[in-house]
């Protein structure tokens, strides 16, 4: 007996509460970074578990975009993360306060 | 046999991803989310995509968590300091039960039904699935294909941009 498509969409739920969960509870910027990466794998997977089950590729071209946007982001995160920290010696999201009032 | 399969992956999957957000090093969280990408390669390869599964092994594995991992030793993270706000963790962890719950409601409601498209396995074996989803990137969406070069040039851009000292 194989998996079907409900067990992929449990699974990718419980790792995207995780994800969530570890967004909201941690407090070092690439520790959340790693989190959303998390959140991100999980909606890739049901995509693709949905793609598999209705029999149609648009989903996984949308992975595939989904991974460049990820790409893009991870550049662009890190070089500001890499910045404040330049900035302030610290990446905890406490310390980044510059915009609040 | 491929339910128990499944079963055991998933397992890894969901202790690796709790490591991600349970560890108090970053360079532990890293590694157990390389492990968490590795068991999700092992999924994409049983739905029958196996070009996704190279990729998800080479962009997230290889790219991104290098990258991540290289930032972390670069700025010499140590572990958090340990003082998390209690009330913090208890929202948090509140928020992402009530996500769990409500996407098993719908999953326990719900049937994933659409209209059904021709690809099966049959058809993945005999062209492949690289030339298939080649297929579609270049003819059906080659406009957002094209974006997306654009948005990978202005994020390469964006990122010498914002680290380099001076500019």
């Amino acid at each position: 007996m194989s998996p079907t498509v409900y067990h992929y969409l449990t699974l990718s739920a419980i790792l995207f509460s995780m994800g969530t969960i570890g967004v909201l509870t941690r407090r070092n910027a690439i520790v959340i970074f790693m989190c959303i990466e998390l959140m991100l794998n999980a909606v890739n997977l049901s995509f693709i578990a949905l793609s598999r089950h209705l029999g149609n590729l648009d989903g996984q071209i949308f992975v595939f975009f989904v991974m460049a946007v990820a790409a893009a982001e991870a550049a662009v995160g890190l070089a500001l993360m890499i910045t404040f920290f330049r900035n302030r010696e610290s990446i905890e999201v406490d310390d980044i306060n510059l915009l609040k009032w | 046999m491929e339910l128990l399969f499944f079963y055991l992956v998933a397992l890894i999957a969901v202790i690796s991803g709790f490591l991600v957000v349970k560890c108090q090093s970053p360079v532990n969280s890293a590694i157990s989310l390389v492990m968490t990408f590795f068991c999700l390669a092992v999924f994409y390869v049983m739905l029958h995509a196996p070009f996704m599964a190279a990729i998800q092994i080479l962009v997230y594995a290889g790219a991104i968590m290098v990258l991540i991992l290289f930032v972390i030793m670069l700025l010499n993270l140590g572990a958090e300091a340990n003082k998390r706000y209690a009330h913090s963790v208890a929202g948090g962890a509140l928020a992402g039960v009530v996500v769990l719950l409500m996407v098993f409601y719908f999953l326990r409601q719900g049937e994933a039904t659409g209209m059904k498209g021709p690809i099966s396995t049959e058809l993945i074996a005999q062209i492949g699935h690289t030339e298939l989803i080649g297929r579609t990137m270049l003819t059906d969406f080659l406009l957002p294909f094209e974006i997306a070069s654009i948005l990978l040039l202005v994020a390469i851009v964006g990122a010498i941009v914002l680290a380099k000292k001076e500019v």
